[in-house]
Order: C-alpha cells, then structure tokens, then sequence
C-alpha cells in the first residue's frame, strides 16, 4: 500500500501503471493514426477513426490524471551514475513529452471541431463529447489536420529518443533508470 | 378543398360522393411517369447530439398507376440511383456512393416496389412495397399524400422511415441514427 506513491528513491505503482498504460495507448494511437488514414475501405476507415478518437479521448483523460498526479509527487532523482549532461536534459525530455501527450489529443479534438463533415465524437458509443468551440472551415480543418500530424511525428520521434535512452540505461550503462519505472522494490542505487 | 375532392380516391366505392367529385377523379384513373422535374426525393439522417444531415437524390425513374374502380389495385414504381445521391458536403458524398454505404458500382439501383395501396383519409393512402437495395429486399410503408391534380399532371407527397441497418448501411450507427427519414414529391404526367 505504501508503494502507491513515489519517494526519493523509487516510482510508486501510480506512477507506473499511468507510465505503461499511457505509453501503450500513445504508441497505439500513433500505429491506428497512421493505418486508418491509409485504410482503402471507407467504412473500416470511417470505424478505425472513431475507435481513434475514442482512444485519444480516454487518453486525454488518463494523461490529466497522470500530470495532477505527477505534480503532487516528485519523481525520484536520477541515480548518482547519471552524468551531468543527461541530469540536466532529462527532466526536458520528459516536459516536451508532456506537451506531445496534451498537445496531441487536444489538435486532434480541434480538428473534429472544426471539420466541416461535422461528425460527432461518441468516446465508445458512451456519451456525446462536446465539440470545442471553434468556428468550423475547410481551411481550419486542414490547419488542425496538419498541425496533428506535425505533432504526431514530432511525437513519435521524441517517443523513440526516449525508448533509445531507457534501452540504453538498461543494457549498456546498467543502471536501475528502466527497472525502477517498471516497479517500486527497484530503487535508485 | 379541391384536393379533398380528388382523394386518393376510393371514390368510386364512396357512394356519398357528388357527381361531379367522381368525374374528377375519373380523370385520375391512368398511369403517370415520374418526372425528375418537379419531383425531389429527400431524406434526413439524426445525428447524435442533435441535428442530422440532410440529403437528396438527384436521378431516380417511376412510374404511378391510379385505379380507381379498385384503390388496392394502384401501384407504384420507383428506381432511385444512388450515384447520384447529394448532401452538399462532397467527401460525405464519395462515402455515400462507396461500398461503405450504397456501394453504386456494384449496386446502381434501389428499387421499389408497392404491394398494396390502402386509403387512410380523403387525400391519404398507405403505400405496401418492397424496397430493394444492395441485393437485401425487405418491406416497407410510406405515407402517400395528394397534393394536386392538374392537368395530365398529379402530384403526391410521399414520407415514411426506413431502417438502413436491414440493407447492410448500418456504418456509423449510433453516431448517425439507424432511422432514414424520406421526404419526396413525386409528380408524375401521364402517359
Ligand atoms: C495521443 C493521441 C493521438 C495520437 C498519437 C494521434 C496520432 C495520429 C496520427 C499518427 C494520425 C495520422 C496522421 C497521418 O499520417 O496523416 C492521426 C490522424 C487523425 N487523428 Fe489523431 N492522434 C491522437 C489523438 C487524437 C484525438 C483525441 C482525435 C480526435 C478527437 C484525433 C483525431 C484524428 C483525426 C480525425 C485524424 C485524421 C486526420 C486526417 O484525416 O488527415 N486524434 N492521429
Ligand atoms: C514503450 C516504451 C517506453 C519505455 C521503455 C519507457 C521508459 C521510461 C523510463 C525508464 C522512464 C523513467 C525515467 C526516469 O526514471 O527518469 C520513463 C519516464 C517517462 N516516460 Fe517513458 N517509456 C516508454 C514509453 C513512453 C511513452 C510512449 C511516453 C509518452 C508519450 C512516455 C513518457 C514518459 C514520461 C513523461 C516520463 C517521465 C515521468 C516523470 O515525470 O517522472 N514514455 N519512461
């Protein structure tokens, strides 16, 4: 039960499960965002589509969640084998990430806002999301489409850098900065 | 008033009817060709969240035949292209006629076919048919009612709800409601 929340040496599971259930998600998206837009059926496209908004609904929300989370619990400093370099660009790394991670869903949400087809967002068949109150136009739509996909790459990309870094403080600096986010009992030597 | 007198017009069977009623409506007895001029046929789709989108299809063929000694015996025909289906939006258009929807190519035509005409009211009937499209036939009933009769030339406005799930056009349900509601006005000329 203590494990919840973080500590000066470990994440707590909070904080790990949030980490690994939005990383899935946001890969997922990514992957479903690049396939609908290239699906040759209209109609599996037209549900591929909607599945996506769904997932970058609930998304937007677990992301919320994750950032009041996250400012109420510090994240465990780097362990002591850390350079001066990568303490310093680090917690950067993971700001931007935190920009893509809201940024993201809410382009994506303007985009159905103001898309002149005017189709509504049903997160899951659940409830009727509100569109944001932006003045619809062709040429609003492609601003925002273009600025989602901007986003996106540049999202995936920084994702990737990230994944690199994590893999390389496992395998090749051996260091506990990938184990201590997958559990609590793996603290910060 | 006018239109009342030459209801759909089991007239002949209406023993209270006055003379000159029944001449009327003796001109109705006849067959009519649909023509596109003149006629529209309309439908509206809710949506959730409110509003709906509204479309129409711009090509479609008919025909209308009037008996009057025997109202059941009246029948009516009509083809609809949905290539030619418009919503005024073009992408909506493109999915419509794909096989998301329509799928035009494959299926060109939706046809319909009364059964039945049975009068409900001076100027009403319920039409019985059977609507066929992409390959699924299943039955359906649209409200007829008389608009004018002028001339060679008789108009009817025409409404009634179809299911679209039935003829595999389910995509987008529950966003967009399964209920099609039509709009038409028909107007045929004779011969
Ligand atoms: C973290 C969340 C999200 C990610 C990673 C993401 C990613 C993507 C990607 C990669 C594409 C394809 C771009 C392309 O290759 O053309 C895309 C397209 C799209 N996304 Fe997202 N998306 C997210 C959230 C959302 C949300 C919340 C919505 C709407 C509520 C949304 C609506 C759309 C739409 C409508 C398209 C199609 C754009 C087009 O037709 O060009 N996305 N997204
Ligand atoms: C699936 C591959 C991923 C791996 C292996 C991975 C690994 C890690 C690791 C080891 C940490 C801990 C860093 C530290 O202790 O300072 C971390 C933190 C973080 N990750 Fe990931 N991650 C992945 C995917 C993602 C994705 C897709 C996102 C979001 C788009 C993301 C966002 C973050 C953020 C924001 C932090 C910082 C958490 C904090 O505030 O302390 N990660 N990740």
């Amino acid at each position: 039960m203590q494990t919840i929340t973080n500590t000066t040496t470990r994440y707590g599971w909070a904080t790990i499960v949030l980490h690994w259930l939005i990383g899935i998600i946001f890969i997922g998206q990514f992957t479903l965002g690049f396939v609908m837009v290239r699906t040759q059926s209209q109609r599996t496209a037209f549900e591929l589509i909607q599945l996506h908004k769904s997932l970058g609904f609930l998304l937007l929300g677990l992301i919320i969640l994750r950032i009041a989370w996250r400012l109420g619990n510090a994240a465990p400093p780097l362990p002591p084998s850390v350079g001066a370099l990568e303490r310093r660009s680090a917690p950067l790394a993971h700001l931007a990430l935190y920009v893509f991670q809201l940024a993201l869903p809410l382009s994506g949400w303007a985009l159905v806002s103001v898309s002149t087809l005017e189709i509504p967002s049903m997160p899951f068949n659940l409830f009727v999301m509100p569109n944001l109150s932006l003045p619809e136009s062709d040429a609003a739509e492609s601003f925002w489409a273009s600025a989602h996909w901007y986003l996106a790459y540049a999202g995936i990309a920084l994702v990737a850098l990230h994944v690199c870094a994590a893999l390389r403080h496992h395998f090749l600096l051996r260091d506990s900065v990938l184990t201590r986010m997958i559990t609590p009992s793996s603290t910060g030597e | 008033m006018r239109a009342r007198i030459l209801g759909l017009a089991a007239a002949a069977a209406c023993l209270a009817m006055p003379v000159n009623a029944a001449v009327v409506l003796g001109d109705a007895t006849g067959s009519y060709t649909i023509s596109q001029a003149g006629s529209a046929i309309r439908f509206t789709i809710g949506k959730a969240g409110g509003g709906g989108f509204d479309g129409a299809f711009a090509r479609f063929k008919g025909t209308i035949r009037i008996d009057n000694n025997d109202v059941g015996r009246s029948k009516v025909d009509l083809t609809i292209y949905p290539e030619s289906v418009g919503t005024g939006q073009g992408r909506i258009d493109a999915f419509l006629r794909s096989d998301a929807v329509f799928d035009a190519t494959n299926s060109p035509e939706i046809q319909f076919r009364s059964t039945s005409v049975s009068r409900t009211g001076d100027t009403t009937a319920l039409v019985t048919g059977r609507l066929t499209a992409r390959g699924k036939t299943f039955p359906e009933k649209f409200t007829a009612d008389l608009d004018g009769l002028k001339g060679g030339t008789i108009k009817f406005h025409v409404t009634g709800k179809v299911l679209r799930s039935r003829y595999g056009m389910d995509v987008g349900t529950p966003l967009y409601s399964n209920v099609v509601d039509f709009d038409m006005t028909l107007t045929g000329r004779r011969g």
